[in-house]
């Protein structure tokens, strides 16, 4: 279970639950990315509602699933999840992503946080490692 | 032993300035150094434990700066080992690159030898310390000891306090600096630039960053001076005042305090119930040195509303925050109880609950309902009243109820100084859903209130569904105009001039089709004719439902006119008995009325949804008549 924002295709923030594995992960949500790229361009409407922020199951690999939903600006989160997990059901990840954008707007009001910077803020923190071991 | 240069360890040369040189060779012999040079490890032990650090930190200390190799702690060493200290509590990796770095003095806790110990040094360090700062320590000398007894006396409490204990001058200073800056802020609080300056200038030794830059503001000594002067005039004030503070809570904010942050909350913003935007704050609160991520954190904790600006409370969190921690006093990791903004806004009630007595008075009265309602439908943060009161001016009419409302409309103001949800939560919890849900509980923080508010809301469903299904409340209107004025229509003409601008925005919709507009009026009638006159009046009474609170409590479903006379007249004579009634019979009232609404409204939308039929049937009717008609004319014509 891994989280990521990236602004500019690098990253903001990154978590994972089981810490081992943690460049496994950094790759896994850097090879994403290109997925999520593709299916911003792919849209190519300039409103984007949030249905269309949520981009759904990028692609299922052997182990894991990889969830992505971009932000008005820009700035993308990836959730990876263990495939084992199947009672995730897809509410449950826009709910997710919600959290998280709403967490992240928190952040971003914050003035001395200066967009672009790594996010270090222990609420943020808090609420995605709440969100981590809610869901195992 | 090199004072002057520096210290050199593991071949890496770490420059120390005068300060920390001063402030390690006091520690040094703190220690008791023996002759060999060699530091006793208890002492030096005791030391690091007083740091107040985590014990990992510590080994990390002593690996890195070279006693554990060696097995014990030499001068080289033991600098090394306090620059390092320093640094871990600055937050930075301890690591030799980070000694290099301009630190701020490392703090140690509860050290109770160094008092004597700097007694026995200050005429030294006295010769020692900048020309400016000279004359003015000596007359701190006395005041120190009557200090440092109540130092002493409180010292469990006053413990992290005091961050720098260098044998120098500075640390007669630094213990009054919290006090004294406490009061120095009372009298610079006109002037907030050189209060924000004598505040930082005051603790010089804290912050060895402000050594670097004093240009940013001013001189030291020149500005210590005026502080040290007015500080020491202010201290036998101290001394009385001293001991109320130091029996608060460090978290709880003191009168001058509060006095203080108001002052430089106007200075920002010269409307006390206006909003410090984040950009603003941020320029502000960077002068206080802190490190950003602090200053992050801190603003998470005090902007609970997360919106990204400091209304007044907020500012007071904040600014409290910052000098707690300054004072070296770790940031907490939710936001205090008594840091809360409920908690202020609670001290402001009380003595507003007298008034607040009256919004239950006039809870009966027909006019406040419309006030209340857009007050509780309006969005709450607004920045200014003076919107929300012409509103309700406009909305109401023209009775002695006017001069309550301002009253109540004064007393919500002061109440929305806060403007903050009532329950204290730690702001990490305040979710969106949350924020929606309290926020309109902003204005209430007593129990009365919250139950006036819950009150509230079942009156403003009334009016909604009525705006939307145009038909029923025009046609209702027209009605009402039509039928001219009995005694009892008189009574009610007063309440439709408040709804007005409700009814004529659905009577502008029902005006695109203004053919219907007389065939609605016959209808109208027509329904009179299918129903019954108990219908129509609560149909007639629905709209005056909003403004008039007695109307609905004393109607009933199959009210008569002649109830609709009483009411009105009603309610100004029972402000005045209702002013002695308890709070709990108001409540029971108040929720006795809240069911009585539910009622009628079930009972309403039904009337509705039967009438709304009825009228669909006579469309049908009038349109095959209709038909009917062009049929036979041509025939009617031959």
């Amino acid at each position: 279970m891994n989280y990521t924002s990236r602004a500019n295709n690098y990253p903001l923030y990154i978590r994972s639950v089981p810490t081992q594995n943690e460049l496994k992960f950094h790759y896994t949500v850097h090879t994403s990315l290109d997925v999520v790229e593709e299916k911003i361009s792919a849209v190519g409407k300039s409103l984007g509602d949030q249905r269309e922020l949520y981009l759904g199951l990028l692609y299922p690999t052997e182990d894991y699933k990889v969830y992505g939903y971009v932000t008005n600006s820009k700035v993308k989160f990836v959730i990876v999840v263990d495939s084992s997990n199947t009672s995730l059901r897809d509410n449950e990840i826009r709910s997710m992503f919600r959290k998280l954008h709403n967490s992240f707007t928190d952040v971003m009001c914050n003035p001395f946080h200066n967009p672009g910077d790594q996010i270090q803020s222990k609420a943020f923190d808090g609420i995605v490692s709440g969100m981590m071991v809610q869901t195992g | 032993m090199d004072p002057e240069s520096g210290v050199a360890s593991a071949g890496s040369f770490i420059p120390l300035n005068e300060h920390e040189q001063r402030f390690y060779s006091g520690l040094h012999s703190l220690c008791q150094a023996d002759t060999s040079g060699k530091l006793s490890s208890g002492k030096v032990a005791e030391l690091f434990k007083a740091s107040q650090l985590p014990p990992e930190a510590l080994h990390r200390v002593t690996e890195v700066c070279g006693a554990k190799r060696l097995g014990y702690f030499g001068t080289p060493q033991f600098y090394v080992a306090l620059k390092l200290l320093a640094a871990a509590q600055s937050g930075l990796p301890v690591h030799l690159e980070s000694v290099t770095a301009n630190l701020p003095l490392p703090r140690f806790a509860g050290l109770k030898n160094e008092p004597e110990m700097r007694y026995s040094t200050v005429p030294a360090g006295v010769d020692g310390a900048q020309g400016g700062a000279a004359p003015a320590s000596v007359p701190w000398t006395p005041a120190d000891r009557s200090a440092f007894r109540h130092l002493e006396a409180s010292a469990e409490k006053k413990e992290p306090w005091s961050p720098p204990r260098s044998p120098s001058s500075s640390p007669p200073r630094s213990p009054l600096t919290y006090r004294s800056y406490t009061y120095s802020k009372q009298r610079n609080g006109a002037d907030s630039q050189t209060a924000y300056e004598s505040k930082h200038s005051s603790r010089p030794m804290v912050q060895l960053e402000q050594h670097s830059s004093p240009r940013n503001y001013g001189t030291k000594p020149s500005v210590e001076h005026p502080a040290m002067a007015r500080a020491s005039s202010s201290e036998r004030l101290e001394q009385q005042g001293v001991d109320d503070y130091s029996d608060d809570d460090p978290w709880r904010i003191t009168e001058e305090q509060l006095e203080y942050y108001t002052n430089q909350f106007k200075t920002l913003q010269p409307d006390l119930g206006a909003l410090i935007l984040g950009a603003i704050a941020k320029n502000f609160f960077t002068k206080s040195k802190l490190p950003i991520p602090e200053l992050s954190h801190i603003w998470e904790l005090s902007d609970v509303d997360r919106d990204g600006a400091l209304t007044f409370s907020e500012f007071c969190t904040a600014f409290h925050l910052i000098v707690a921690r300054k004072n070296g006093y770790p940031l907490p990791e939710s936001l205090p109880p008594t840091l809360r903004p409920g908690y202020m806004q609670q001290e402001e009630d009380v003595p507003d609950t007298p008034e607040s007595a009256e919004p239950l008075i006039v809870f009966e009265d027909a006019e406040l309902r419309p006030g209340q309602m857009d007050r509780g439908v309006k969005e709450r943060l607004q920045p200014s009243l003076a919107a929300t009161k012409q509103d309700l001016k406009e909305e109401a009419c023209k009775q002695d109820v006017a001069a309550m409302r301002v009253q109540t409309s004064q007393e919500k103001r002061t109440l929305q100084l806060g403007a903050f949800p009532e329950r204290p939560e730690p702001p990490h919890d305040l979710d969106t859903q949350m924020r929606t849900k309290t926020r309109p509980r902003s204005y209430s923080s007593t129990s009365f209130e919250d139950a006036m508010k819950k009150a509230e809301e079942p009156p403003t469903p009334p009016p909604r569904p009525q705006k939307t299904h145009s038909r029923a409340s025009s046609l209702d209107l027209n009605k009402l105009f039509q039928q001219g004025a009995p005694g009892v229509r008189s009574g009610w003409l007063p309440p439709p001039p408040a709804l007005p601008p409700r009814p004529t925005a659905s009577q502008e919709e029902s005006s695109v089709k203004p053919d219907k507009q007389g065939p609605r009026s016959r209808f109208g009638r027509s329904t009179e004719d299918l129903t019954n006159a108990s219908k129509q009046d609560v149909i007639g009474v629905s709209h005056s439902q909003a403004p008039q609170k007695p109307v609905r409590r004393k109607y009933h479903p199959d009210g008569q006119n002649l109830e609709a006379a009483p009411p009105p007249t009603v309610p100004f004579p029972t402000p005045a008995k209702s002013a002695q009634k308890l709070l709990s019979k108001q409540k029971r009232e108040i929720q006795m009325a809240i069911r009585k609404n539910k009622e009628t409204n079930a009972v309403l939308t039904r009337l509705n949804s039967e009438l709304q039929q009825q009228l669909k049937v006579v469309h049908q009717e009038r349109v095959t008549l209709e038909s009917q008609v062009e049929l036979l004319r041509p025939l009617a014509s031959t």
